[in-house]
């Protein structure tokens, strides 16, 4: 089932390569018969990018693409957890089962953190359908959303409905991470202007739909207010806005809801609008929840279900999915050539040799990229000749 | 740190469960531990208060962890570690997940827990630098 043609490629540990290949081909057993255990190890060899992690993935690869993937973000103390929490009951409740991500940020100095979103994880106790897992950042920047997509790849292979990624949004990273979601949802907190400026800055684009949660705190209606105004910016700037299908700007772009403009509750227009509107483009809907009384949770469902129609009648989910495809692949050879110059590197010394040689103005680093590169460019481009 | 190689299995990160089981609000000491681990390194998940021995089955069962310790001052281990345990077999993750156990436990009932399949019982007194090395020297190897 698996490729073991890969091992050319990757090959870093030879040794007790059948014992591990066995290992690899319990384990997607495990996860294709529905084994919590096996699930629950094979994202722990994701993460830890443990030998054979690569095959595993891809022996299961070929099990995925039905799972509805959501991403939710937002500031720390938002209420995503909660709001999480409260989605995979009512999934639960529908029938559907669950996978949960929760992704919370690592100490830079120790590697150390503690994963405290399992706590609101109160709906679903004892419920082993709901398959919660807690990860850490790592610093491993660029190689999280990986591990977050590897992930996303084991919970659908093992049959999950929905998978549910969650994460505190603070900048690119995070972006990246929601990125591996068929829809996003960013949850903003009454009375954050300074918040709602730092969503500006990137957050705000990818959403699609926009919530804020605890809806019953006091400036939640401004938040509400200023969260439309600022969507209505968006759609100034943007060609056509509403009427012209030619200011389509894809499914993360600035296109912006014109829906709940008439100072109506988002809310209620969203459950309202959902059949007449037939947008060829998705306009970010604002939703409005109190997460911890499961109040507005019926309208994010709705809001939810109607994103996944659309995706799926425009065509736009298979084109993410390319996108997301065309993106891993890109990811993958660039830690693959990373990983190779680091031997190169090695071989030749190691980097701190180099940098010696760089104080000392013996050489420079152009010098020093060039004579590491050029075995392996050579290598290609006489590959390349031979063709 | 920030190269995405495949990992020495040595060098992995160190997964713990901190669980708080059955009817005991005293969490200082579980806090304490999951902050003490979290600065040595540890990825540390945190149950939250007043766990059923199920509820902590599955976290440590979905968490994939190397180490589940049991913070329990009421007094119930007797009652409550079995469980654990026998859920943790149920799902064959007993073998190789360290379980520890954290608080008051009486000289008599070390050796019962112990045969249950417990590794270690820390009670009053333990240093944090002290369980922070049985960790490191025992987390199981995978």
């Amino acid at each position: 089932m698996t490729g073991g043609e890969r091992d050319a490629a990757s090959a870093p540990a030879e040794t007790g390569e059948s014992a591990e290949q066995t290992e690899i081909d319990r384990l997607v057993e495990g996860v294709l018969a529905g084994e919590h255990r096996a699930l629950a190890r094979t994202i722990t060899k994701i993460e830890n990018r443990a030998p054979g992690y690569r095959d595993l993935v891809a022996a299961l690869h070929p099990h995925t693409g039905d799972a509805d993937v959501v991403g939710i973000t937002g500031s720390p103390g938002a209420g995503k957890s909660t709001l999480v929490d409260k989605l995979a009951k009512a999934y639960r409740d529908q029938g559907l089962t669950v996978g949960v991500i929760a992704i919370d940020p690592a100490s830079p100095y120790t590697g150390g953190a503690v994963l405290g979103d399992r706590i609101r994880m109160a709906s679903n106790v004892g419920d082993m359908d709901v398959f919660f897992r807690s990860m850490s950042a790592r610093g491993t920047l660029g190689g999280l959303s990986t591990a977050t997509t590897d992930a996303v790849t084991a919970l659908d292979a093992f049959g999950k409905d929905k998978v549910l990624v969650e994460t505190v949004g603070a900048g690119q990273n995070e972006v990246d991470i929601v990125r591996t979601a068929d829809t996003v949802v960013v949850l903003v907190p009454p009375g954050s202007g300074d918040d709602v400026q730092m969503l500006k800055a990137g957050i705000l684009e990818i959403a699609d739909l926009l919530v804020v949660n605890k809806a019953d705190l006091e400036g939640a209606d401004r938040t509400v207010q200023e969260l439309r105004e600022m969507l209505h910016m968006g759609s100034n700037t943007s060609t056509g806005g509403h009427h012209g299908a030619g200011g389509s700007a894809g499914h993360h772009g600035p296109s912006t809801n014109v829906a709940g403009s008439n100072g109506e509750r988002a809310s209620e227009a969203g459950t309202r609008d959902g059949d007449e509107a037939e947008p060829a483009d998705w306009e970010p809907r604002i939703v409005e929840t109190v997460a911890n009384t499961g109040e507005g949770v019926a309208d994010l469902l709705t809001a939810l279900d109607d994103h996944r129609a659309y995706l799926v009648e425009s065509g736009e989910l298979d084109r993410q999915a390319r996108d997301r495809y065309a993106a891993a692949v890109r990811t993958l050879l660039r830690e693959d050539v990373h990983e190779l110059l680091a031997e190169e590197i090695e071989r030749r010394g190691g980097l701190d040799a180099a940098v010696d040689r760089i104080v000392a103005r013996e050489t420079d680093p152009y010098t020093v990229a060039d004579e590491v590169i050029a075995p392996v460019a050579d290598c290609v481009r006489e590959r390349h000749d031979e063709e | 740190m920030s190269t995405e190689q495949e990992r020495d299995p040595q060098d992995r990160q160190i997964r713990c469960l901190v669980a708080k089981v059955g009817l005991d609000g005293h969490d200082r000491g579980a806090h304490v531990i999951s902050r003490a681990f979290r600065d040595a390194g540890f990825e540390v998940i945190y149950s939250g208060l007043h766990r059923s021995p199920d509820e902590v089955v599955q976290a440590a069962v979905q968490e994939d962890v190397d180490v589940l310790g049991i913070s329990i001052l009421s007094g119930a281990h007797n009652t409550l570690v079995p469980k654990i345990m026998d859920g943790l077999r149920e799902y064959g993750a007993l073998e190789d997940t360290l379980v520890l156990v954290g608080g008051i436990v009486p000289d008599d009932d070390k050796a019962t827990l112990k045969d249950e399949g417990v590794a270690e019982i820390f009670g009053p007194g333990a240093s944090m630098s002290e369980m922070i090395e049985y960790v490191r020297a025992n987390a199981p190897d995978r």
